[in-house]
């Protein structure tokens, strides 16, 4: 394909991910232009891509795909949000019911060449009976009932079901890690930026993070490569949630797990934070994915480490907690600036 | 006799202050009159049993007197004219300091810290340092104080299961090292079959009713090669609080066949108890007889990956714990395999969970290669089911001949 023809259609680009990423893929060389689809306006600057105003969860998608001859589609729109869509059902219906149309206007349009998804690990689920880290060809251990993970599950079997009907499209789909960074707002962040952080007692788990910036070159990097296939996108390394608590020098309370529950939906009703129940699993029990297929297949390497988007996220924060930490500095300062004391003391026992 | 009038006994001679906590008993306040408010009474009641007190503490010479007052003598010395000595001014006792007048003897003037000099402290604590950290306590300290830093500023590293091993090193060999040598006595045979470098399946016998012979195995391997023995453990070890914590903290993870492989294809020795709760569970009378061998799932991840299995053999662990009953009722209701009943454990509580000094032998045998299959080996249920047999054969003769040379189970 000759460079800079390609026109590519963004779902989901009234958020800040979303907007940014369409904003930097249409000045990737390859791409000629760049359609950026919502339901509401972007609240900020989009750059040179064109936006339509269209909901995904009816047909009008369709005629946006034909008429604008679309050979790559990127669908980001899948929310894990409930606040920012309004509610429970509106963010279900928009995950499930806009990508069905999605995919179906895809399948109808010949010009469709390529399609990626944004996916995410919280597929997997996260239990007890999880292997330490999922590869690609894992399934969750307990089906996800309800929630995000169970949106996921869904739009993924739609997607596999497209992949099936139209097998001259290259599917590619990227089960980003938790992204992380200043601007993401994602229940995650919420729970991080509480002042004091409710933990799960007797738990400890294990994170995995994507920087925000690795996320949009991911994705771009798709777009250019067109490798298909299911690819668990993370940055190395794992850390534990109560490594990151100390890292983000916030004071955490432990309480048992029906308890956590309760506080985050306090919290959700409170709109102090976006706690959704599914994510108490999560902070429970952890979940680490297998990059391997990431590296060799996909030829992708994130530019942070967990540990470093975490850092790069900690900056962002202004620390609540830490008073342990700067007791033992200042103890640890004063230790070698002392080396009177054993003579001191030597006097006094004489 | 007139003297046995006045002497307060019991008192710390303070008439009126049987409890000495600041307040008036109830048969002095009743002696006292009604309607005075109790604020009142306290503001001017230091000074009037001060002139009241004196005479009961000092004119009194007999012994009974003496006794009880020797306690209260240090902190109510700002009375006499003379100038406060300088313990008094570092005493954890300010309202004693500043105004000697309203001094009064309270618990907290009379505890057992009081009176210490900031000096005593200082030496007690150099004491204490040296006694911890040896000589060199300063620059030990120093890097103990780095250590706790590092803890608590979340700066150090996990592996992808969660093994930290900093804090597995310091404090869980730690802690668990004088129970194996001095508790258990363990006594390691054929340390040579343990694989110095590369991935290696340690497969042992499942005993104890509380697995402590895994931990056992743990350090017992970390001291004699200074490997890390990566424990595989049931799903149950992760479902509950603060076990499953401690597990992903010393480096186990989920008895699954892709952690298994995972963890063998790093070059980790892997351990594994194939009887699980069949074998910890089973009641003393049945103790040193294997249980079934799981599914063999251990056999086809040692296959898989072409690892020898080295087989353990742990004799001891049965008599830590003789189980005599169980309730399956209850570990139902708690979703839990069996709640044990030992001649000890629900009936002298606690101290029923102390394990008998039982003496331990751990024998690894000869290491059985698994890299000489052919690759299609792990699919192969007949070669599987032939090699757990070997393994669990092997495992079962050496506990015999363990049992054979061990003298009685206490020595």
């Amino acid at each position: 394909m000759a460079a800079g023809d390609r026109v590519v259609l963004v779902t989901g680009v009234s958020r800040d991910l979303g907007r940014h990423f369409a904003r930097s893929l249409a000045a990737e060389p390859c791409v000629g232009r760049v359609i950026g689809v919502d339901v509401v306006p972007p609240r900020g600057d989009i750059g040179d891509v064109s936006f339509v105003r269209a909901d995904i969860r009816n047909p009008v998608i369709a005629k946006v795909i034909a008429k604008e001859r679309v050979d790559t589609v990127v669908h980001m729109s899948v929310i894990s949000t409930p606040g920012s869509a309004g509610g429970r059902n509106t963010m279900k219906e928009l995950n499930v019911i806009g990508t069905m149309q999605l995919l179906a206007a895809c399948q109808k349009a010949p010009t469709v060449e390529h399609l990626v998804v944004k996916s995410t690990t919280t597929v997997y689920g996260a239990s007890n009976r999880d292997p330490a880290m999922f590869t690609e060809d894992m399934e969750p251990r307990r089906a996800p009932r309800a929630g995000y993970a169970k949106d996921v599950a869904e739009i993924e079997s739609y997607v596999r079901g497209f992949a099936r009907r139209r097998p001259d499209v290259r599917v590619t789909m990227l089960r980003c890690a938790n992204v992380i960074g200043a601007h993401v707002v994602s229940p995650l962040t919420s729970y991080f930026r509480l002042p004091v952080v409710p933990t799960v007692f007797g738990y400890d788990a294990r994170l995995q993070f994507l920087h925000e910036r690795d996320l949009l070159s991911v994705l771009r990097y798709a777009v250019a490569n067109e490798v298909p296939g299911t690819f668990n996108v993370a940055g190395d390394g794992i850390l534990m949630l109560s490594q990151a608590m100390r890292r983000l020098k916030r004071p955490t309370v432990s309480m048992p797990g029906f308890a956590v529950g309760q506080a985050g939906s306090f919290l959700r009703q409170a709109r102090l934070a976006d706690f959704s129940p599914e994510q108490l699993g999560f902070l429970t029990y952890g979940r680490g994915v297998d990059t391997t297929r990431m590296r060799e297949e996909l030829g992708f390497e994130p530019s942070m480490t967990t540990e470093e988007a975490f850092a790069d996220f900690a900056r962002s924060l202004t620390p609540t907690g830490g008073r342990t930490e700067r007791l033992l500095g200042v103890l640890a300062d004063a230790l070698p600036s002392t080396p009177a004391l054993p003579s001191s003391s030597g006097v006094l026992d004489g | 006799m007139g003297d046995a009038e006045i002497i307060p006994i019991g008192t710390r001679g303070r008439p009126g202050r049987g409890s000495a906590s600041g307040k008036p008993s109830s048969a002095s306040r009743s002696l006292a009159g009604p309607g005075k408010p109790a604020a009142e009474k306290r503001a001017d009641r230091p000074s009037r049993p001060r002139h009241g007190a004196r005479p009961a503490t000092d004119q009194p010479t007999t012994p009974a007197a003496d006794r009880p007052r020797k306690p209260a003598v240090e902190p109510t010395e700002p009375t006499p004219p003379t100038p406060p000595a300088p313990r008094l001014t570092e005493a954890p006792a300010p309202d004693a300091g500043h105004d000697p007048v309203l001094a009064a003897t309270t618990v907290r003037d009379r505890g057992p810290l009081a009176g210490i000099p900031a000096g005593d402290w200082l030496a007690a604590f150099q004491h204490a340092a040296r006694e911890l950290f040896g000589e060199q306590w300063e620059p030990q300290l120093a890097r103990f104080l780095a250590f706790l830093r590092r803890r608590v500023s979340g700066d150090y590293v996990v592996d992808e299961y969660g093994f930290d091993q900093e804090i597995t090193e310091r404090f869980l060999m730690t802690a668990l090292r004088p129970i194996a040598d001095k508790w258990f006595r363990i006594e390691v045979r054929g340390v040579d079959n343990i694989p110095t470098e590369g991935g290696a399946l340690v497969v042992s016998n499942h005993s104890g009713t509380i697995p402590v012979d895994g931990l056992m195995t743990m350090v017992s391997i970390h001291d004699h090669t200074g490997r890390f023995l990566r424990p595989l453990g049931a799903d149950l070890v992760f479902r509950m609080p603060v076990v499953s914590k401690l597990a992903r903290k010393s480096g186990t993870t989920l008895a699954c066949s892709e952690d298994a492989e995972r963890m063998l294809r790093a070059g980790e020795l892997v351990g594994v108890w194939p009887e699980g709760f069949k074998g910890i569970g089973k009641p003393y009378a049945e103790r040193y007889k294997l249980q079934r061998f799981g599914r063999g799932g251990f056999v086809s991840a040692a296959l898989r990956t072409g690892v020898p299995i080295v087989p353990l053999s742990v004799v001891g662990a049965e008599e830590i714990y003789p189980l005599v009953g169980n309730v399956p009722g209850l570990a139902r209701v708690l979703g839990i395999p069996y709640i044990p009943i030992t001649p000890f454990f629900p009936l002298l509580g606690p101290l029923g969970l102390v394990p008998l000094p039982s003496k331990w032998l751990l024998e690894f045998g000869e290491p059985i290669r698994t890299d000489e299959f052919d690759s299609g080996a792990a699919d192969d249920p007949m070669l599987v089911f032939d090699v757990t047999d070997q393994v669990r054969e092997t495992i079962q003769s050496t506990l015999y001949s363990l049992l054979m040379k061990r003298e009685s189970v206490f020595r």
